[in-house]
């Protein structure tokens, strides 16, 4: 028996599938080489380089030819601090969470203490509440601490705490931290106690065991423990809708308000360009990765 | 290497107590006194659970006794963590680092002692040379065979040159012909190095082969220490006999007692059989009788005057050097014999046949009378 | 002191374990505590709390109108326990639709050759990648009336000469349905691949050994083994259709208001966080039931961390 064998149905199915999942995106891709500013019907690529021209809502002639929506992008001042927020905030968030929740992760897997089965229940509890639960629950906490700490210390104006990037940075923490707990975890799991104990027999002492041996044998564990917080934050709209704060814009939410009112190439061309960043990276993600298992 | 005491490691008294899965307290190891000597291949043989690497472990400084205490070169090891004793311990699961090569691996002790580098490089050489793997140098664990990365494992231990050398089964998972070059290598390789080897198994043929003395262990208690030839032919007890090498069993009152020998009535054979009283047994007390199958002389007539008895043919299985022959000696008791094939022959006839009338001579030196643990 | 605290290993495990377990405390369990707090009170007039022990807004969660247009004390108003009725059974038909989509897909990646695994894997996890608002404007960009499948559909009509009037899709419960199962997909594909993986292929030759043709070895052998994958795929899926508002929002318009469409205006627009979360307490405690229950049976393991 072939174990590679599959039902015909099963191979139709899958066709129809990835095509499901594709289709929009691809469609998505195509619009933002419009000529149509309207972005209603697809008017064809813009054809020819030049000073702007226009048509009607058809854009005829662009200095940058069919990338016009692209330049266009570049020059929105409003989309580059947007992206610099957002990867602000995956940066730090990343950071903080991979270490703390490695912490988590070792305490858990590796010891016993009190307070042990009540840190796994509470590492849990964030993947199977709705984010808006958590949301709202931040909002509210921040909007009481934040009015106590401005009372109590009269401060005023720009001296006021607020909500800001501080606010969605630790939010971002708190949904990352069970992810990398968990991912590392698994990984410890089957990390055999006995590498530790060579290093230890051979004289190394507590510190330079973690650093020399659990450290690196654990790493591809907290890498992609990092990688998924980092994917979470970058793609996370609900936390972050609800402790933003002026200034704080991060990219999901200022696209979000733009398709409340207008619906613009430029947010196709901002797609694609995401999209095209997230291909590179898996790209080079998985040569990283074969070349490793080699 | 000093030498500061009598024994390289020594166990007085020690317990270790677990906590089971259920929440109920294990001894898994139950006042065990051991004393290793100075430049000893010793072993602790015994069944999974019998408290063999559990006793490793805290001579390693991994577990810390529950009471007793460990003393290594005559000093009292407390909670003293493994990085600061003078042993090194061969994982039997080797335990190498995936992420070094073979020469970080065997440079890793001495990088710790903070070694200077020439003499790291030396030593590492050495050993290397030691353990034939010459050229391995710049490998990964994973790329090496199992074999192989046994001796890596040794050689990082050993490039420490520790007081005391722990062996945790390191030759369990190899393939039974690779085993066996592994035993004489290893005891080759203790002897050239001199320094002291405790060696946990639960194979006592490898136990047998390589150890100057031998601790038989089960349930957390040790049961004999002796050389490979004692612990064979002067067990001390029916469990001793029973796990190394197979033996026949009675159970009698002893009958009389005349120098080193002791006369058993034994009511299953409805006879009295007589033996080397190496338990030490009294006129009146419970005695086991042990006898090993290859000791049993069969025959078709008596052999001996007396400490004979007579038997059926029940089962031959032959098994090439020997055949194994269990005879029927009616009361529901069946002997088993080992009958080493002395003549090469095709003929059947040449051989024990089911339902055959044999006689059996028990010689009484080689029938050892037991007190009853 | 370093002696103790090399000997106290449950001391050594408090203090890993501390900044997570203070964040998660900070973070989630006060906040969880203020929205309950809160939802048993009352707002004032400019959107303010007055803290107290009041029931009115789980009254109006489940059906009752303390503001009455005979001026009654309560009456029937069924519009809230409607809108949680609504977010349940679209959670529960986008798990079904995406259950029966995932499945052969990740049958498929986990029986491919593994050469090939990584790559198909890959092709799941890319879309899940493009950002969750972008996937939704690209349904937008389809279902408009004047968007992408209207414009396929009328050309083609045009071709064959038949009239046709652009159809209505977006801002309709449909889109809102659609829009859900694309976003929730490649959180089941992924965790039913991870268990379908682990069967080992002796596994099924043993059973056609015993004489199970490929379907009763699917439904006795494929099928329960791979119910973990299922269990935490259901749960990646059910909790997050429970308490998104922004496919609602921009697919469904004003037309398909769920849960979190309620509890975000209330927070937002209608200046009511007493009810915003009480709504959000009910949906927590609803979807906690449906994991208890759902997870009682399988557990759940590993999977849930496939994605």
């Amino acid at each position: 028996m072939n174990p590679h064998r599959r039902h015909p149905f099963i191979r139709v199915a899958t066709i129809l599938v990835y095509f499901f999942l594709y289709a929009p995106i691809l469609v998505l891709v195509l619009y933002s080489f419009n000529a149509s500013r309207t972005n209603i019907l697809f008017a064809g690529f813009i054809p020819s380089f030049g000073a702007l021209q226009m048509g009607g809502s058809t854009v005829v002639q662009s200095p940058c030819g069919p990338f016009h929506w692209f330049c266009e992008l570049s020059r929105n001042r409003e989309v580059g601090l947007a992206a610099r927020n957002t990867l602000t905030i995956a940066f730090i968030s990343t950071f903080i969470s991979t270490i703390i929740g490695t912490m988590a992760a070792l305490a858990i897997q590796r010891y016993n203490f009190r307070l042990k089965s009540f840190s796994q229940l509470s590492l849990y509890v964030p993947i199977v509440i709705p984010e808006i639960v958590m949301g709202i629950g931040i909002l509210t906490l921040f909007s009481q601490l934040f009015g106590i700490l401005n009372g109590a210390f009269g401060l005023e104006g720009d001296s006021r705490l607020s909500l800001g990037l501080g606010t969605v940075i630790v939010s971002h923490i708190a949904f990352s931290v069970p992810f990398v707990t968990l991912v590392v975890q698994a990984r410890l799991q089957g990390f055999d106690k006995s590498f530790e104990e060579a290093a230890m027999d051979l004289g190394a002492n507590e510190l330079i065991t973690f650093w020399r041996v659990t450290f690196p044998m654990i790493l591809p564990g907290v890498l992609s423990g990092a990688l998924l917080a980092f994917t979470l934050s970058l793609d996370d709209f609900v936390i972050t809708f609800f402790t933003t704060g002026p200034g704080a814009t991060t990219l999901p939410i200022y696209v979000y308000g733009l398709l409340r009112r207008i619906i613009t190439p430029q947010v196709n061309a901002l797609s694609t360009v995401w999209i095209a960043i997230v291909l590179t990276v898996v790209f080079l993600l998985q040569r990283l990765q074969s070349r490793e298992a080699k | 290497m000093t030498q500061t005491s009598e024994f390289a490691v020594e166990l007085r008294d020690v317990v270790k107590t677990f906590k089971t899965p259920e929440g109920t307290l294990l001894n898994a190891v139950d006042h065990v006194n051991m004393q290793i000597k100075h430049g000893e291949f010793f072993s602790m043989l015994g069944s999974s659970g019998c408290g063999k690497t559990t006793s490793l472990r805290m001579m390693a400084g991994f577990e810390w006794p529950t009471e007793g205490d460990v003393y290594i070169e005559g000093n009292a090891q407390g909670h003293t963590p493994p990085f600061q004793r003078p042993v090194n311990t061969v994982f039997q699961s080797y335990a190498l680092f995936q992420h070094m090569t073979i020469y970080q691996n065997i440079a890793f002790g001495l990088e710790m002692e903070r070694a200077p580098a020439d003499e790291v490089k030396t030593r590492v050489g050495r050993l290397l040379d030691m353990v034939q793997l010459n050229g391995m140098e710049r490998r990964y664990p994973k790329q090496l065979s199992g074999g192989q990365q046994q001796r890596v494992a040794l050689a990082r231990a050993l490039v420490k040159m520790p007081n005391v050398l722990l062996l945790d089964e390191p030759l369990g998972a190899l393939d039974l012909k690779l085993r066996k070059e592994m035993q004489l290598e290893l005891k080759a390789i203790q002897q050239k190095v001199g320094i002291t080897f405790v060696y946990v198994t639960h194979d006592q043929e490898e136990a047998l082969t390589m150890s100057d003395r031998i601790a038989v262990m089960s349930k957390g208690k040790v049961m004999q220490v002796g050389i490979p030839v004692e612990i064979y032919e002067r067990p001390q007890s029916r469990f001793v006999a029973d796990f190394i090498g197979e033996s026949n069993f009675f159970e009698g009152i002893v009958q009389s007692v005349e120098q080193d020998r002791a006369t058993v009535l034994v009511p299953s054979l409805k006879a009295e059989v007589t033996g080397l009283n190496t338990g030490q047994v009294g006129v009146g007390q419970k005695a086991i009788i042990s006898i090993r199958p290859e000791k049993i002389r069969i025959s078709e007539q008596p052999a001996l005057k007396t400490n004979f008895f007579n038997g059926t043919v029940k089962t031959t299985t032959y098994i090439g050097s020997d055949t194994h022959v269990y005879v029927d000696m009616g009361g529901g008791v069946t002997l088993k014999v080992w009958e080493q094939n002395k003549i090469s022959s095709l003929d059947p006839r040449a051989y024990y046949v089911q339902g055959q009338k044999v006689c059996l001579n028990l010689f009484p030196e080689n029938t050892l009378i037991l007190a009853e643990s | 002191m370093l002696k103790r605290l090399r000997e106290n290993k449950s001391f050594q495990g408090t203090l890993l374990v501390s900044p997570t377990l203070l964040w998660m405390i900070a973070l989630l369990f006060i906040p969880l505590i203020l929205t309950t707090i809160i939802s048993f009170g009352t707002r004032n007039a400019d959107g303010g709390v007055i803290y107290g022990f009041s029931f009115h807004n789980y009254v109006r969660l489940f059906g009752f109108s303390t503001d009455c247009p005979g001026g009654q004390a309560s009456c029937f108003d069924p519009l809230y326990a409607n809108i949680l009725g609504r977010s349940l059974s679209l959670a529960f038909w986008t798990t079904v639709i995406v259950i029966a989509l995932a499945y052969p897909l990740a049958y498929f990646i986990a029986r491919a050759h593994p050469k090939r695994r990584n790559t198909f894997l890959m092709l799941v996890l890319v879309p899940l990648w493009t950002n969750f608002v972008i996937r939704v404007y690209a349904w937008m960009m389809l279902l408009r009336e004047q968007g992408v499948i209207n414009g396929i559909i009328g050309w083609v009509a045009a071709r064959f000469g038949v009239q046709f009037e652009p159809l209505q899709m977006l801002y309709t419960p449909g889109a809102v349905l659609v829009g859900m199962v694309y976003e929730f997909l490649p959180f089941m594909i992924l965790p039913i691949f991870t268990s379908l993986e682990k069967i080992d292929v002796p596994l099924y030759e043993a059973a056609a050994d015993l004489g199970a043709n490929p379907f009763r070895t699917f439904l006795r052998v494929t099928l329960p083994l791979s119910m973990p994958g299922v269990v935490a795929g259901t749960i990646l899926v059910f909790i997050p259709v429970m308490g998104t508002f922004i496919v609602s929002d921009l697919l469904g318009g004003k037309q398909v208001i769920l849960v979190g469409n309620l509890i975000q205006n209330q927070f937002l627009s209608a200046r009511d966080p007493t009810f915003g979360s009480a709504a959000s307490l009910i949906l927590m405690i609803m979807t906690l039931i449906v994991t208890y229950f759902y997870t009682r049976k399988f557990g759940f393991g590993e999977e849930i961390i496939a994605v």
